[in-house]
């Protein structure tokens, strides 16, 4: 058995069957995208012991956790796994501090060695004027950051993170993702999430799960930017440029510049700029407004989402508008446009290290599978 | 504001209410004050007291010892036939008290198959005794305590204890430091009602305990007696018992309420 996370898992109850292999190498974060039912949150359960697979095997660093054949299932609390859920869950009864203390306390650390241990780990938080609080006087994201030293404080060799960032008001995000992405460096983790942008900005790998069945795996923004499986495609549903970070945005490897908003990753790193296909208007002809983003391209497909038509181009930015548009600009597969963005729509995010990913490229083509689909949109529809 | 209340929901409420205070207003009313001082230190009443006192004191700190694991055992556990299970613990909370000290007698009276053999191997016998009269008053206090105590820790939900397994603390650990501090208001006014239903238990006590002076004969079983021959003593006990019930609902309701805002 070789060291990182190595989980074949299979679970059936009512009509729902989840059946997934799964590895994560040591340091290594993985993120598992997938709407609500599709089993992440089962997957989770199985690998944190709280739940017996109907059949499966997982090791953790050498380590048999579960042999459904030979009968093994080690308890939760010996398998040196955190979890970090949706609510902070902080013990109420007990101060921040002592909540943070209380895994090098179960572990047997006496109360003044398990406190030092719990005050480094809530510095690395950035929360240790919280250490004498009660969780009661706490803010969602103060709780959740506090949460997460206490997961830490345990010392675990995996970490569970279950849509962390879903409970926390939207204005303290980002914060908080800023603060799982120094944390998580070089630690083995586990990623559920159904927001893609978590997925991007965390992990070095993602996993798509579909009704229990893994659809889709690979190196972060690959598997975003270049979905093989039409249901990738749409869970990513986001314009995804990546590139060099720029003073105003973001460089890609053609020399194209995306100016954007945001905190601004250090010039030079390696950076992404995201933003809407609902947000990219399309024109015939070279448009005059300067402060915007203007990137010339032609059309590669078109796609029915709904209720709007979604226009992909060879630059693999993707526009959707309404069908009464595209038979107005009269938008056909290679036909020429020009392809416009608000600088004020655009987010630009500081990505992973890169080296992971095996082919840094040029800006991507249209997805693969619609080189398969008719490109022909349904315009009755 | 309230959208408004049916003017004919006023009348039985009112009756209602009346029907449970007028009787104890009865009894205020009815008390030989002057002589108030005197019925309640008497010598039978004192003993009657402190027997009560110590009984029901006993019985509940039985009932939280056994009463209390069992209820973490309903709300947790995950065994078949825990509907039957539970559905037996309630028993004693609908039966006649009378029925269950006969059952108790029995059991445990020298007839009954439990107290044939404690009598023949240590030559105990329970019936007419005090520990008795605490048998009987945990037989019929324990459902209060389980159920408000299983009441409390569904609440509050398994997901801290799974969070804490998850830290690394064992089963032992979890209960210690996590479901047991949490638990702790519920268990409070679980406390306190199966203190007040074992200060006032009747029926089984007196038909598997008797009424010895001293022995057996508790507060209530005092005021039954006295009833038949000293009617103003009888009066002045049985408020003696209304002013322990009093405290007993102004200590228990604030902790109820503070039960379920604590654990949300």
């Amino acid at each position: 058995m070789s060291p990182g996370l190595h989980a074949e898992v299979a679970v059936h109850y009512g009509g729902f069957d989840l059946d997934v292999s799964v590895q994560v190498a040591p340091g290594e974060v993985l993120a598992v995208l997938g709407r609500n039912g599709s089993g992440k949150s089962t997957l989770l359960a199985a690998i944190a012991g709280l739940l017996r697979p109907d059949a499966g095997r997982i090791t953790l660093q050498a380590r048999m956790l579960t042999d459904t054949a030979a009968r093994v299932q080690v308890p939760p609390h010996r398998r040196r796994i955190g979890l970090l859920a949706q609510q902070p869950l902080l013990f109420p009864h007990l101060s921040v501090l002592d909540n943070v203390a209380f895994g090098p306390r179960a572990a047997g650390t006496g109360r003044r060695a398990a406190r030092a241990v719990a005050l480094r780990h809530l510095a690395e938080v950035d929360a240790t004027q919280f250490a004498s609080r009660r969780p009661g006087q706490l803010s969602g994201g103060q709780a959740q950051r506090i949460a997460l030293a206490r997961a830490l404080a345990a010392g675990p060799d995996l970490l569970l993170l279950d849509e962390p960032l879903s409970a926390v008001d939207v204005e303290l995000a980002p914060a908080l993702r800023a603060l799982l992405r120094t944390v998580l460096a070089e630690r083995l983790t586990v990623l559920v999430t159904h927001q893609v942008l978590d997925a991007l900005v965390l992990a070095d790998r993602v996993l798509v799960l579909d009704e229990g069945r893994v659809v889709e795996q690979g190196p972060t923004l690959q598997v975003l930017t270049r979905p093989r499986s039409a249901f990738a495609a749409r869970l990513a549903g986001l314009n995804l440029v990546p590139g060099t970070a720029t003073v105003a945005g973001v460089r890609t490897a053609d020399g194209v510049e995306i100016v954007g908003v945001g905190g601004g990753p250090a010039p030079g790193t390696p950076a992404v700029a995201v933003f809407s296909p609902s947000d990219v208007a399309v024109h015939p002809r070279p448009p005059h407004a300067s402060p915007r983003n203007v990137l010339a391209s032609t059309v590669a497909g078109l796609e029915p989402q709904g209720t709007v038509i979604r226009v992909w181009s060879e630059a693999g930015i993707a526009a959707d508008i309404t069908a009464a548009a595209v038979s107005d600009l009269a938008l056909h597969p290679g036909a020429q446009v020009w392809l416009v963005v608000k600088a004020t729509e655009v987010a630009v995010h500081a990505l992973p290290d890169q080296a992971r990913d095996p082919a840094p490229r040029r800006m991507r083509p249209a997805p693969d599978h619609l080189a398969e689909a008719a490109v022909e949109p349904n315009f009755r529809r | 504001m309230h959208p408004g209340l049916p003017g004919a929901l006023w009348v039985p409420a009112a009756a209602a209410f009346g029907l449970i205070l007028l009787p104890v207003v009865g009894l205020v009313v009815r008390t030989p004050w002057p002589r108030f001082v005197e019925l309640v230190t008497s010598e039978s009443a004192v003993a009657a007291l402190g027997l009560s006192l110590r009984t029901a004191a006993v019985s509940t700190l039985l009932c939280v010892l056994f009463g209390g694991p069992l209820a973490v055992v309903l709300a947790r556990g995950a065994v078949p036939g825990m509907r039957l299970v539970r559905a037996v613990v309630l028993l004693p909370l609908v039966l006649p008290p009378v029925v269950g000290g006969l059952a108790l007698l029995y059991l445990l009276g020298r007839n009954g198959f439990a107290g044939q053999a404690l009598d023949l191997v240590f030559g105990v016998r329970v019936p007419y005794t005090t520990a008795a009269v605490v048998l009987a008053q945990t037989f019929v206090a324990m459902p209060f305590l389980v159920v408000s105590l299983e009441g409390a820790l569904r609440t509050g939900g398994e997901r801290y204890e799974t969070v804490a397994a998850t830290l690394g603390a064992a089963p032992w650990t979890v209960f210690r430091r996590i479901t047991v501090p949490l638990v702790l208001p519920g268990l409070g006014s679980g406390v306190v009602l199966a203190f007040a239903r074992c200060l006032g238990e009747f029926g089984a006590t007196i038909a598997f305990a008797g009424s010895l002076q001293g022995v057996t004969r508790t507060l209530p079983l005092e005021v039954y007696l006295l009833r038949e021959v000293d009617v103003d003593g009888a009066i002045a006990l049985s408020l003696v018992l209304v002013a322990v019930a009093v405290v007993v609902i102004a200590v228990a309701r604030p902790r109820g309420a503070a039960s379920g805002s604590g654990l949300r």
